[in-house]
């Protein structure tokens, strides 16, 4: 089924044309027709995959544990349709920016960005999660430091060295595994890992846990983040804070569903979870600046989607799986706006932007859905996704780290409504010109949010056959080396 | 053979370590490159050492295991890759620091 490399290969065309098309007009045209190609394919991809099961490619026609596969289950599918959407509204953003001078290649590494993580999402092969992955770093290291000052130059270099640490510790956990096995693809990985050498086994998943925890920023590993999503410019922060730290969570998903999986809850997971919630939390409510209480609260949320996994049962799956799509939703909507008063205004701390609400009534819309959403507050889509994981959480008897979750968003609340009286209300200030397409943008992606919320129940039928496929890592690896 | 790789393996990630906690910046970069060139030997260890035949038709077993090797190819090529980044990054905190002054 060719659909599922198709969300990889359509950027990767996109983003080699973006690079070698003279003239901005082309390449913003080309930009954005190759971000909707990549929206209808993924989209595309979730329908299909709904309906018929494990999407599978075998590259070069080699039959699965020899040859490289591609495996779109309806996680990854899913995963792939959200990210590439997002991907489009943030591209908006850029296109409305009053400050043009975009590098010539800042449309190829967008694109290859979206390539990267959507192989991430779709690929059956822990060797070549470990590649995509690195495709996705290198866009990011080069969105991160374009036009950087040295301080920014500074700053991203942390960013590459933790990152490449974590890739380091892949890469080893690979070779572990393949010493173990004698193989690299995830469903034969699956089929074979119960019965390969403990004294291998046990390390290579935990040096895992910890790459994807880099990328995830759980706790303790979460201190290169609000570092890093403080620097770039408005837009690209919005779609890592988003994303990036998703693909981790994917990751891990992936890691404690299907390739070694846990039944019932996993008490060093949740202390993780519940640690990465608190630390999240209290870290944002210190901070002043409204992109770092933002980025400081991804930590947090994480957490959650931790949390969900760490329950391991196919209902938290599908809680937590709610809680990651809803989060993407959210956060980058948030991040727009911040991003589009930032690039208005020339700052993003609390105090130089009192009004806001005065001067742009619809921007105080756009920030005030999602961050609702983002505490929790019914009818969006954060209720539905606390619901479901405080439901799977009880029905499993963590009460403990279901109070602690409800009392993380009770604080995020108040850290949303710190922003929102900071920078909403008051006096209104000289007011600057925030130009539509930033409302489009932001409000494309909390749209997400409002849907989801009044309508959550297709969602969770989604997530739903989602977590009953990952419970069933049988039929994963079925689909993916033919029954036998 | 196995047991001497394995401790290059380990002086790789020790030096690289220390070096990545040096304040320098030249110093953790090629810190950065000692720990990929030991992960890079660490696949090439997982797949098994020893004098063994290549992996053709027709060649008697037994055969050595190829895949760790398309591995390392792989896995070089993308380290080469972040550390030219990495310098030209470097470069450029260095040229920025020339122009302020």
């Amino acid at each position: 089924m060719s659909l599922a490399f198709a969300p990889v290969a359509i950027p990767l065309v996109a983003g080699l044309l973006c690079a070698v098309v003279p003239g901005r007009r082309l390449r913003w045209g080309f930009s954005v027709a190759g971000m909707g190609a990549s929206v209808a394919a993924s989209a595309g991809l979730v329908a299909w995959v709904h309906r018929h099961g494990v999407a599978v490619v075998h590259f070069g026609g080699w039959p699965a544990p020899y040859g490289i596969v591609f495996a779109a289950d309806l996680l990854g599918a899913l995963m792939a349709a959200i990210g590439s959407w997002v991907a489009l509204c943030t591209l908006l953003a850029f296109l409305a920016d009053p400050h043009p001078r975009l590098d010539p290649f800042f449309h190829a590494g967008w694109h290859l960005m979206l390539a990267g993580m959507n192989g991430a999402f779709l690929t059956g092969d822990l060797f070549n999660l470990y590649v995509f992955f690195e495709v996705l770093l290198v866009a990011s290291y080069f969105l991160l430091t374009l036009g950087s000052t040295r301080r920014e130059a500074r700053e991203a270099f942390g960013y590459v060295a933790v990152n490449l640490v974590a890739s380091t510790l892949f890469l080893v956990a690979v070779a572990l595994l393949y010493a173990a096995v004698g193989s690299v693809n995830l469903a034969d990985l699956s089929r074979r890992l119960g019965e390969a050498p403990r004294e291998l086994v046990r390390p290579a998943v935990f040096l895992l846990a910890v790459a994807f925890g880099v990328k995830a920023a759980v706790f303790p590993l979460y201190l290169w983040l609000p570092q890093a999503y403080a620097l770039p410019r408005g837009p690209v922060a919005a779609y890592f804070g988003g994303m990036l730290t998703k693909v981790g969570v994917y990751a891990l998903y992936r890691l404690f569903t299907t390739v070694q999986p846990t039944r019932g809850p996993e008490p060093w997971l949740v202390a993780v979870a519940v640690l990465t919630m608190v630390f999240g939390v209290l870290g944002a409510l210190a901070q002043e600046d409204v992109r770092r209480i933002l980025s400081l609260h991804i930590v947090s949320q994480v957490g959650y989607m931790v949390f969900g996994l760490a329950l391991g049962t196919s209902e938290a799956w599908a809680g937590g799986l709610f809680y990651v799509l809803h989060h993407i939703g959210v956060k980058t909507a948030l991040l727009l706006v911040s991003a589009a008063v930032e690039s208005a205004y020339g700052s993003g701390t609390l105090r130089a932007l009192a009004g806001l609400g005065h001067a742009h009534p619809w921007l105080g819309v756009c920030f005030a859905v999602p961050a609702l959403s983002l505490a929790g507050i019914p009818p969006f889509s954060g209720f539905w996704a606390k619901v479901f994981l405080v439901r799977a959480g009880l029905e499993v008897g963590e009460a403990g780290p279901v109070a602690a979750s409800l009392l993380v968003s009770l604080l995020t609340l108040l850290s949303m409504a710190k922003i929102f009286t900071g920078a909403f209300w008051g006096t209104a200030p000289e007011r600057a010109e925030i130009p539509r397409l930033h409302y489009a943008a932001a409000a494309g992606v909390a749209l997400l949010t409002v849907t989801w919320g009044l309508g959550g129940s297709v969602l969770f039928d989604l997530t739903a056959a989602a977590a009953r496929s990952l419970a069933d890592p049988g039929s994963y690896a079925d689909a993916v080396l033919g029954g036998r | 053979m196995n047991l001497l790789l394995a401790l290059l393996v380990g002086l790789l990630f020790g030096a690289g370590t220390w070096l990545l906690l040096c304040q320098r910046m030249l110093r953790q970069v090629v810190g950065l490159a000692l720990l990929s060139h030991g992960a890079n030997l660490f696949v090439l260890l997982s797949g098994g050492l020893g004098a063994r035949h290549a992996p053709l038709v027709g060649n008697p077993s037994p055969q050595s295991d190829p895949l760790p090797q398309a591995l390392i190819l792989t896995a070089i090529v993308i380290g080469f890759g972040v550390m030219a980044f990495l310098l030209a990054l470097g470069y450029r905190m260095h040229a920025l620091e020339e122009d302020q002054g």
